[in-house]
């Protein structure tokens, strides 16, 4: 028999009394909350390309036309589109999908334009330049943040990618999707959807058929990354749809260590967002990828927001592989999004670390997929939900041991945190244990910051925001700690941020 | 120090301070003592401004400004402390982090810098030798898995931090054994100035011994019923309540 254990608990704090507001406070803080404000919610005022909305096979051609693409590049788009075609949306997750409109969008639109058909070297627009100063990712190489290098990609292109030749000089790949399809045709060809096949699901389908840029990252054999690597992910024009494709490739030895950041404007109408990601780690290997995901959310009456679709994956194909997911999610109208780790390995290690905050109106429903099919396989799952406002906020996670899967180790903790009383959080674990020597731990605790706690802090001389937000990142610690320094520093902002206002 | 004139509370529906006078000036001790249920732990909460209680009556002037007009943290930052009674748990917050934001906060108020990360840990080794508290207790989360007689302890020690000029203790003695008793207490006669007042809240004369207060007051059905020196703890602790409960009621 395969062991489960499950402790389901709740913690001494799990408030005796529930935090409580009172009317007048509640206007309050409806009010501070619309005053809050989303600090990326401008628009950059650039010349941009974007072709007619709408969705066939002629668009997809289009778009592969416009990148210039082999003929294998577009017949991969094709099968995927004609799948698509056959599919419908899907309705599963806990969250209020509208329906999309897949003919309102455009699926391909260029801020770089203007300067590509003169045949000279692409210039980049100062406007662009600016607004990625303001975002705080400069891509002046002398302005950078030391050790890390950027791939700033606005729309559907990619905008420039730094420190580019410094990594060549170790092998490293590190560039657009795009450029990696005409530079490195083979590593693409061998590895672009074989971890995200089209055929997995919806989105994955969509994002197959339409995908317009992304990063690329190559990591050759026994390689140590020496610097960060990140994707800056910007979407900035109207009735756009953004359809980012990311590839890393991390070979026998190596090591790398990448960043994913994101945000978009204030609009009233919702964007679409389905990306994916997916990630190769051979023998020995070891990839750790953070994300701290703060699209836009809608405004404090659900208006608007980003719909974020996403696939992630990561195949752990190698002997002693390791890949760890660590994602602080606070933006976007509706997440959908469950970064997984397929242990196929021997020995291999996967982990998930998550902050998920809904505030307001959004719906999140995130979590992740552990597949454990080599042997002395362990993965480890911490998630942690805190939701506010009118939020839901649910986790959602599948373990799996295939019979193969002996000696299969799993950890799962899934905490949710509640402030107030009209939001909810939810947990759907599911197991699925095929082998009898798996070992399968969940622990779930439910807490809210009670009465009792914030008056404590207030008699010590700190004021109820400051109080939650030492609360919600003391909850949050595990995560945070996980992510490179230069982003934990942020995150933990972003966390007090998106929570202003929420305790009246 | 503090003046309180006719202070009236209530919880719910339910008056429970009917009509408090007080007053104690800069260097003063106080005591209350009173039966359970005659309202002593509503008035360090009212004092400190706790959200469940109401105030209906009556006015508190803190060192000439209006207490019940100030929001808990700002009467925190004017000197207020209280040692709470069940001091609460923070999982996941460090004593390091919640006392830096504490001190932080309070410097803020008073228009200065935020004490650099050496100069707030020598702060903290220097005042955990006050109540002998381990560097192991402050390592940890607020007041998660202290025994009764640490998490006391650790109230002392966060006073000793803020340094208040009037400090509440609310039966700081309940649970405490005769040495975390004494540690506790030499504590509070360590943090003692001429400027500093204290108000300490018990149902017996034990602590009392130890931190001597200037004045005892009997509080009954949420009035002070009678006032008198340091005499008068002995003789509760011999005769108990009830001739006063007479007294008050003849």
């Amino acid at each position: 028999m395969a062991r489960m254990i499950i402790y389901s608990g709740i913690p001494s704090n799990s408030g005796k009394k529930v935090m409580e507001t009172k009317s007048s406070d509640k206007n309050e803080f409806v009010r501070q909350v619309a005053e809050q404000k989303y600090e990326f919610g401008f628009t950059t005022d650039v010349h941009t390309e974007i072709i007619d909305k709408g969705l066939n096979e002629d668009v997809v051609r289009l778009i592969s036309a416009k990148k210039q693409e082999p003929e294998w590049m577009l017949d991969f788009r094709l099968k995927a589109f004609r799948y698509w075609q056959t599919l419908e949306q899907p309705s599963w997750a806990h969250v209020t999908l509208p329906e999309i409109d897949y003919q309102a969008i455009s699926y391909y639109a260029d801020p770089m334009a203007k300067k590509k058909d003169d045949g000279k070297p692409k210039e980049i627009d100062p406007e662009l330049m600016k607004t990625f100063d303001k975002l705080g990712i400069p891509l002046e190489e002398r302005l950078a943040l030391s050790g890390v290098a950027v791939d700033a990609i606005m729309d559907s292109v990619s905008v420039k990618t730094t420190f580019k030749e410094k990594l060549a000089e170790k092998g490293i790949i590190f560039c657009s999707i795009g450029d990696a399809i005409q530079q490195h045709p083979d590593l693409v060809k061998e590895y672009l959807g074989s971890v995200v096949p089209y055929r997995d699901n919806f989105f994955a389908a969509l994002n197959s058929a339409v995908f317009s840029d992304g990063s690329f990252v190559y990591i050759p054999k026994g390689v140590r990354c020496p610097m960060e690597l990140s994707s800056y992910f910007r979407i900035n024009a109207r009735n756009t749809g953004q359809f980012e494709r990311t590839l890393i490739v991390a070979d026998d030895d190596s090591y790398v260590s990448y960043l994913e950041g994101c945000t978009a404007p204030m609009r009233d109408e919702n964007q679409l967002h389905a990306a994916i990601v997916e990630i190769v780690v051979k023998d020995n290997a070891e990839v750790k990828y953070s994300t701290v995901q703060n699209w836009y959310p809608g405004d404090e009456n659900g208006k608007g927001g980003v719909l974020n679709l996403v696939t992630k994956r990561g195949e752990l194909r190698g002997v002693n592989s390791k890949l760890s997911w660590t994602q602080v999610e606070t933006g976007s109208a509706i997440t959908w999004k469950y970064p997984s780790c397929v242990l196929r390995g021997d020995n291999s290690q996967a982990e998930f670390y998550s902050v998920a905050v809904t505030n307001n109106w959004q719906e999140a429903d995130t979590g992740t997929k552990m597949i454990h099919m080599g042997k002395n396989t362990k993965s480890t799952i911490i998630s942690k939900g805190i939701s506010a406002g009118h939020s839901q906020n649910s986790y959602r996670g599948l373990v799996r041991a295939t019979s193969n899967a002996d000696n299969a180790r799993n950890y799962s903790s899934c905490d949710s945190l509640l402030l107030g009383s009209d939001c909810g959080a939810h947990t759907f674990p599911y197991m699925d244990i095929h082998n009898d020597t798996a070992v399968v731990e969940h622990e779930a605790t439910t807490s809210k910051i009670s009465e009792d706690q914030l008056f404590y802090c207030n008699q010590r001389g700190i004021p109820t925001e400051q109080a939650v937000g030492l609360i919600v990142n003391g909850y949050a610690k595990d995560v945070l700690n996980k992510l490179p320094m230069e982003f934990a520093v942020e995150a933990q902002k972003l966390l007090s941020v998106s929570l202003e206002g929420t305790v009246g | 120090m503090l003046e309180v004139k006719d202070l009236h509370a209530k919880i719910g529906d339910k008056e429970i301070l009917r009509g408090i006078s007080l007053t104690i000036n800069d260097g003063e001790t106080h005591a209350i003592m009173g039966p359970n249920g005659s309202g002593k732990s509503t008035l360090s909460a009212v004092l400190v401004g706790n959200p469940l209680y109401e105030v209906t009556g009556g006015t508190v002037t803190f060192n000439g400004k209006n207490l019940l007009d100030m929001k808990p943290e700002d009467r925190a930052h004017e000197g207020l402390f209280l040692s709470f009674q069940y001091p609460v748990e923070i999982p996941g917050v460090s004593m390091t982090n919640f006392m830096r934001a504490a001190i932080n906060e309070k410097r803020a108020y008073e228009g200065l810098e935020p004490l650099n990360a050496a100069d707030f840990l020598k702060l903290m080794r220097e005042k955990r030798k006050i109540v002998e508290l381990d560097t192991k207790l402050t390592n940890r989360s607020v007041n998660e898995g202290f025994s009764g007689g640490e998490k006391k302890r650790n109230e002392i020690f966060q006073m000793a931090m803020l340094e208040p000029k009037l400090a509440i203790l609310d039966e700081t003695d309940s649970g405490l054994d005769v040495d975390a008793m004494r540690i506790v207490a030499e504590g509070v006669n360590k943090l003692r100035t001429p400027q500093s007042s204290c108000i300490v809240i018990t149902h017996y004369d034990r602590l009392l011994d130890m931190i001597r207060p200037d004045v005892v007051h009997v509080l009954y059905k949420g009035r002070i019923v009678k006032t008198a020196g340091p005499e008068l703890a002995k003789e509760i602790q011999q005769r108990g309540f009830d001739w006063i409960k007479a007294e008050s009621e003849s």
